[in-house]
């Protein structure tokens, strides 16, 4: 019995040493020159290291740079999810532009904290009276993570490349069709051309492009400065094959590019992405062209659920995280913390449909559920300081938004007035909201549900409620125009009417079914006509108008809050401006002793 | 023997086929879809009709379900839209595949070293403040909610004394070297003993959040078996033979008193992807239970096919070795 033991733990030493001999650290061989376009694959078998050997892990806050300069420290980053992929183009979440920003610029970016542009691989920019001639000047001395040069032929090539998207690459391409219309000869389903705002790009000298359009917009130049007009190494794009991106079956694959090899001019450079332990790793471009990062690494660890980001923080195993609940922003602040508020560039909407609610065409039962909606009480009692009720459809730092607008203030006795003008007085409303979860204009669906149901019920309203999980039936019914009331919203991407009005009803064929009411398509032009306006003074007027018509007119839907999210880093974090448009720099976030 | 295997073979080919099938079928009767998952608030009808047709979701299911078996017939399950975003959907389960393999272990490696031990000893001291104490522990362990004890060890233990991580796998600044997908045992075998200690570290808190029921479960079955034996006649007669107590506690007591507890972990080993679920989920701990919840919130269909296909063919396979086994032992099986 001894000897059979003695021989089972001797065949099970010899084993262990043999597969031991099989497996052997890569640390060190991976530890030189091994910062970018590493893989998903190389993370998992090199990496590089500089605590090997260290028997105890590393926490947060002992990694850490000590002062303000370029110094060897890391930032771990509380990620609310995973990035798609690393190719901004195909991109729509903020999960993934919270990384790709780091990495790539465009040529415009937007100034720290606000939603003004300025200049970043552009150093100026003129347009032609008309708007249509656009002509950049392009920076010098800039190159690529990969050692390209950057020019003016550089950037035409990335214009071209987002135009020409084809197949499944235009539909993801998504921030191309909602800004400038059109591919590069791309037909509707009847079989015409869908028009495209852009027109070409030229290089009149490594220094020079001009960007040409068929039209006046709005939003140009601005949405230059959106991750999804970032501009990567043509020799990398070409290398890893960046347009072949996929739809197999369920789902769409992407290209070596998109994986592996993003090759922006960032001030950080793509390490890895290690997909098992759900973490981006960046490293300071050491040949960046502005500010040298202030951290070596950035990691950005990805931790899907609040409540465990908000322990790893108290456990200071990281050093911030993304989108801390509202009601933990006092205690966080209390115990040190720095809760840094993202101005509010959101909006909460109540749509009305009156697809399969004929009632709901009066303007009269509209403007009733208007009255009846105690907004100031909801807004007090359920979100976060800072949050406003909302009077028109966008934020009141963007162009055309007026305060002279119907402001349906809370009056429960004009809406049962109002109601019973209409002969609606038994008027019953199937109201949509959704559950499964939250956003940053809306953190608690139920409880927008539950205060607005009873509001519509003291005024005599019956309410039938319908609730479904946001991915599980609730945006489908809501495009599908099931819904007779729904919840809904919107985070600004770029600071022009456009982008909030604009998106929601220009095409007449919408979610609030502006196509049933008589005055659906007069709504669509008014829009079309203010974005190519390219008087700024006149323009401005005309989206004013619109406001206006909105709110006392039209009325499609009604403006509920403009709310604040936020973003937390430890007391010892220096350097982190919030962005309402999410445009965070971590190269200039370092910690302190 | 060679029928009995073919034919049990086909089978287990047959259930699978069907299985994929009701799959497929029912999770495309599910109310929302993939286009609405992918282009959420920016979504227009015409944005969601022409997702769905590029992506071929606009075609008859049976043409859909037709392509993916084309497609799985050569090793191709789909590609993650959201767990891990362009990974191929068997890659993403292989690779979370020992991340839960490792909890379970952890789980089932903590309940059993102090389920049974506590168990027997309960049954020794019958009636006792111990025994109290172990049966009211137990039936604590048993009532409170898994979430709710893993976010009460965090606070505790993590938060609080800054004893063990939070949550996640591994420190990430360990840069630590892969081989098999098991964090622990690469570190081992590579000798980077930092990192194993830190992916043993990651596994405590989440082991003993997996492992309360079961402990719970073993401890009480480990108990009522050894109070069984202790009056079984054979025990009395060693006993009476002057046997001394340690041996009768080993040879007679704890051997005949493990039976029905190791059919316990057994079944108690099936219910732990359930319970995976909840508690990768709270401990941020990339695992199939977590990959499983995700994908299924958010439409990944592809993870979620190749998850659930291969837990059932987990268990029809080791249903086949049983079988085999079975019909090795008694060649009566074989003509049924």
């Amino acid at each position: 019995m001894k000897l059979y033991r003695l021989l089972s733990a001797a065949t099970v030493a010899t084993l262990a040493v043999s597969l031991s001999s099989c497996a052997s650290s890569q640390r060190d061989s991976a530890s030189s020159g091994n910062t970018t376009a590493a893989s998903p694959e190389a993370s998992s078998s090199a990496a590089p290291s500089s605590d090997a050997g260290s028997s105890e892990a590393p926490s947060a806050s002992s990694s850490a740079s000590s002062d303000g300069g370029a110094g060897d420290g890391t930032f771990i980053f509380g990620s609310a999810g995973a990035p798609s992929m690393f190719d901004p183009l195909y991109a729509t979440d903020g999960q993934t532009f919270i990384v790709t920003r780091q990495m790539t610029e465009g040529l415009l970016g937007f100034k720290p904290g606000t939603t003004e542009s300025e200049p970043a691989l552009a150093e100026s920019w003129t347009s032609t009276p008309d708007g249509l001639s656009w002509t950049f000047k392009i920076r010098q001395g800039v190159t690529f993570s990969d050692g390209e040069k950057l020019d003016a032929e550089a950037v035409c090539y990335n214009i071209e490349r987002m135009y020409t998207q084809t197949g499944a690459g235009a539909t993801q391409a998504q921030y191309w069709s909602d800004t400038l219309g059109g591919f590069k000869d791309q037909k509707a389903e009847d079989g015409t051309a869908i028009p495209s705002l852009y027109k070409s790009c030229s290089a009149s000298d490594p220094a020079t492009v001009v960007i040409d359009l068929n039209s006046f917009t709005s939003k140009f130049p601005s949405i230059l400065g959106l991750p999804a007009f970032s501009i990567q190494s043509p020799k990398a794009l070409k290398q890893y094959n960046a347009n072949d991106v996929k739809a197999e079956g369920d789902s769409f694959s992407y290209p070596e590019y998109a994986l592996k090899h993003p090759t922006g001019t960032g001030p950080f450079t793509f390490t890895k992405y290690d997909s098992a332990n759900q973490t981006v790793e960046l490293t300071r471009n050491e040949n960046y062209w502005g500010e040298k990062a202030k951290s070596k690494t950035l990691i950005f660890k990805i931790i899907a659920d609040e409540a465990a980001r908000k322990q790893e923080f108290d456990a200071g195993t990281i050093d911030g995280y993304d989108t801390p609940s509202s009601g933990d922003w006092d205690a966080l602040t209390a115990a040190g913390a720095q809760v840094l508020v993202r101005p509010a560039f959101n909006i909460l909407y109540l749509g009305f449909n009156p697809t399969n609610n004929p009632a709901l065409k009066d303007l009269k039962v509209r403007q009733a559920l208007s009255y009846a909606l105690n907004r100031p009480d909801f807004v007090s009692s359920q979100l976060p300081n800072g949050a406003k009720v909302a009077l028109n459809f966008y934020p009141d730092t963007i162009e055309g938004w007026t305060p002279d607008v119907e402001k349906y203030e809370y009056d429960p006795a004009k809406a049962k007035a109002l109601l019973k003008e209409a002969g609606q007085e038994a008027l019953t409303v199937n109201f949509w909201w959704p559950t499964e979860v939250t956003r940053p204009y809306m953190p608690n669906p139920s409880a927008v549900f539950q205060a607005f149901k009873a509001d519509l019920e003291a005024v005599g309203v019956k309410v039938n409620e319908t609730s479904k999980p946001w991915n599980g039936g609730y945006l489908d019914g809501v495009e599908a125009q099931s819904a007779d009331l729904f919840l809904l919203g919107w985070t600004g991407d770029y600071a022009t009417p456009d982008n909030f009005i604009g998106t929601f009803f220009t095409k007449a064929k919408n979610r609030f079914g502006t196509a049933d009411y008589p005055w659906g398509t007069t709504l669509s032009n008014e829009l079309i006509a203010a974005d190519a306006e390219a008087d700024t003074p006149k323009r401005v007027a005309m989206y004013a108008d619109i406001d206006k018509k909105l709110m006392s007119d039209y009325l499609p839907a009604l403006p509920i809050s403009h709310s604040p999210p936020a973003l937390v880093v430890a007391g010892n974090v220096k350097g982190m401006v919030a962005s309402p448009l999410t445009d965070e720099h971590f190269s200039t976030v370092y910690k302190t002793s | 023997m060679l029928r009995f295997t073919v034919r049990r073979l086909g089978q287990m080919v047959l259930v699978l086929f069907i299985l994929s099938l009701l799959l497929f079928m029912w999770l495309r009767a599910l109310p929302g879809g993939l286009a609405s998952s992918i282009c959420g608030e920016r979504c227009t009808p015409e944005k969601v009709a022409n997702l769905n047709k590029v992506l071929g979701l606009d075609q008859p299911i049976l043409v859909q379900y037709g392509k993916f078996l084309g497609r799985a017939a050569q090793g191709n399950f789909g590609t993650s839209a959201k767990v891990i975003p362009g990974k191929p959907a068997l890659d993403v389960f292989l690779e979370r595949f020992p991340a839960t393999i490792e909890l379970a272990f952890g789980a089932l490696l903590f309940a059993i070293v102090i389920g049974i031990p506590l168990g027997y000893l309960a049954a020794q001291r019958k009636g006792g403040v111990f025994d109290n104490l172990g049966v009211i522990g137990t039936l604590v362990g048993i009532a409170v909610p898994v979430f709710f004890l893993a976010y009460l060890l965090k606070y505790i233990f993590a938060v609080k004394m800054g004893w063990l991580p939070p949550s996640g796998r591994q420190d990430p600044t360990m840069n630590a070297t892969r081989v098999t997908g098991f964090f622990f045992l690469d570190g081992l075998l590579t000798r980077e003993w930092d990192a194993a200690l830190d992916s043993l570290r990651h596994l405590i808190l989440p082991s003993i959040a997996l492992g309360t029921i079961p402990l719970a479960v073993i401890f009480r079955i480990t108990r009522s078996s050894v109070l069984d034996v202790l009056g079984e006649d054979y025990v009395r007669t060693a006993q009476a033979k002057g046997l001394a107590t340690q041996v009768i506690r080993r040879r007679h007591v704890l051997r005949n008193a493990l039976l029905p507890v190791v059919t316990t972990i057994g079944l108690q080993t099936g219910g732990l992807l359930a319970g995976a679920v909840l508690t990768e989920t709270v401990f941020a701990y990339p695992g199939i239970g977590a990959a499983l919840a995700q994908s299924f919130r958010e439409k990944d269909y592809p993870v979620l096919q190749v998850v659930i296909l291969a837990a059932a063919a987990t268990y029809v396979i080791i249903n086949l070795i049983v079988d085999l086994s079975y019909a090795l032992i008694d060649p009566r099986i074989r003509t049924r």
